[in-house]
């Protein structure tokens, strides 16, 4: 455990090197982020615009920033520590070198995880801050103590959600070998969780509460800062997210083995 | 002369291209399932305008109806303009791939567009089932059925093709003075989703949102084709957005050719 935990260090130091390096992409990146933290927020406002006196049915307009601010935050944390590492995965694939990671006395999950941050993403932390303040300003109140440590569980049960769901579609390169799409395609997916899950009906509500449990990532920890989640449902959150790495895990495992160097 | 030869290769390379889409077809599948945003939209619209129905500023009413037609024709206009040269520029500058397009008697810029032009029977074909959705649905009787409006339509969206992927072509050329220019993609791209009407109507923009869009080349993306087809402007109001447009659509074609001409020549083949 010292020994992983001595890793992690080692691989944030080289990512922190690896940003001074290239200061200038540094600097575009957190610009990037201050500007996607923007676009989070600017479909929000057209939806409550004005006098209208409409929006979402079920969610004030400072209710649903709170849900915008949990939104920002995971994609800061996707962006920012799940992304890049796997990543670099999908290269080590398709061009056989993954073979040097394999070779390594050390996880091979571990390593490929940890391999690459992207550090200026904290910047999203702040924006999400930031929106969570107005919110609560607009709303006219303090989240409770309660509300806020089950918001912080949540926070960890989303991360280790998205972790999972960021390697079962690794896995799948394993298989297709160009996955860039698919990952693509995960980050537009991921692009609804900005919204209340209230908004999806039937089918797609399914799939978004089991399937992809975007509704676990954001609204529930809203709800939860909103002083308005079910203990049980927390439970129930945090049981199937263990159950979604457990099975995240066992995929890897399964498709490391079958794994056949170069081209494979 | 050299060029006049590139208009007489164009059947083939659209030929390849096809044959190319086809080959990827599983691919551009997943790449249609990630453009899936507007019907995301479209389910948050409609719930919101179940409660009361939607007044924009410009005193247009928007029931259910007209948000099913507005973002199911946005869905299937994206299909049609989209463009990833800017992509596909940086990647072969990276691996030197640039050379070989070089090396044919035909400038790039018609092999690029060639290449994104032949992906539209096949991306036709992907939005078809969304058209049939539409036409049954109650967004149908939302749509323009004059055939002036549907010739401006088709104009309208050209000019969008025209926008997007000289666009395109600018900005993979910064590849060629630069390590990579996909970051600017992505600015570009979020500048995009927010400004072109491809999340929410423009007609539904805060005003000041709405200054900010009047002013930038977005609009004329999406939000133009789709505000014509589903009755967003009246005809005396097109040829002026129109010409606004094409005006763009000019621009852009100049500053790519500026950029790629200029760009080519700092290129070194590797690594360049």
């Amino acid at each position: 455990m010292r020994r992983y935990l001595r890793l992690l260090g080692l691989q944030l130091r080289t990512s922190a090197l690896l940003a001074a390096q290239y200061r200038w992409d540094f600097l575009v990146d957190g610009a990037i982020s201050l500007f996607w933290a923007f676009t989070a927020i600017v479909p929000l406002f057209v939806v409550y615009s004005g006098d209208r006196g409409v929006g979402i049915p079920g969610w004030s307009f400072g209710e649903a920033l709170v849900v915008t601010g949990w939104f920002i935050l995971l994609q800061g944390v996707l962006d920012g520590a799940i992304n890049p590492g796997l990543q670099s995965v999908i290269d080590h694939i398709r061009k056989g070198t993954l073979d040097f990671v394999l070779l390594k006395p050390a996880d091979a999950q571990f390593l490929v995880s940890t391999s690459r941050f992207q550090l200026w993403r904290v910047s999203s932390v702040v924006s999400a801050l930031v929106i969570f303040v107005i919110a609560f300003t607009r709303l006219g109140f303090v989240p409770k103590a309660t509300g806020v440590l089950m918001a912080l569980v949540l926070l960890v049960t989303a991360t280790l959600l998205l972790y999972s769901l960021w390697i079962l579609i690794i896995s799948a390169a394993f298989y297709v070998v160009k996955v860039d799409n698919l990952t693509y395609l995960f980050g537009s997916i991921f692009d609804a969780a900005r919204w209340p899950s209230s908004v999806f009906r039937g089918a797609l509500k399914l799939v978004f509460t089991f399937v992809v449990p975007l509704t676990v990532m954001t609204t529930y920890p809203a709800e939860a800062l909103l002083g308005r989640l079910e203990v049980s449902t927390l439970a129930a959150s945090v049981a199937g997210s263990l159950v979604f790495a457990l099975a995240a895990r066992t995929v890897w495992l399964r498709s490391v083995g079958h794994y056949t160097s170069a081209g494979g | 002369m050299r060029h006049f030869f590139g208009l007489r290769a164009l059947p083939t390379l659209l030929r390849v291209g096809f044959a190319e889409a086809i080959a990827y077809r599983a691919e551009m599948l997943v790449w249609v399932l990630a453009t899936t945003m507007p019907l995301v939209m479209l389910m948050l619209w409609t719930a919101v305008a179940e409660v009361a129905p939607v007044l924009s500023a410009s005193g247009r009413t928007w029931s259910s109806g007209g948000f099913v037609a507005y973002f199911l024709v946005v869905f299937i206009v994206r299909q049609l303009v989209s463009s990833w040269a800017s992509w596909e520029i940086n990647f072969e500058v990276r691996q030197g791939l640039l050379s070989m397009r070089l090396l044919r008697p035909i400038h790039p810029i018609i092999s690029f567009a060639a290449q994104n032009l032949a992906y539209v029977p096949l991306r036709l074909v992907v939005s078809l089932p969304i058209v049939v959705v539409l036409l049954l649905s109650p967004g149908a009787s939302h749509l323009t059925t004059d055939p002036a409006l549907l010739g401006a339509v088709g104009l309208a969206m050209l000019g969008a093709w025209l926008i997007s992927f000289f666009a395109n072509i600018s900005i993979g050329a910064l590849s060629l003075y630069m390590e990579s220019s996909v970051k600017i993609m992505d600015v570009w791209l979020a500048a995009f989703f927010v400004f072109s009407g491809y999340l929410f109507p423009i007609d539904l923009f805060p005003p000041w949102l709405k200054v900010a869009s009047a002013w930038l080349p977005f609009r004329d993306m999406v939000g133009l084709p789709v505000e014509l087809m589903t009755r967003g402007h009246e005809l005396d109001e097109v040829l002026p957005l129109l010409a606004r447009q094409w005006a763009w659509a000019a621009g852009f074609i100049a500053l790519a050719v500026v950029l790629w001409r200029r760009g080519i020549r700092r290129y070194q083949a590797f690594g360049g």
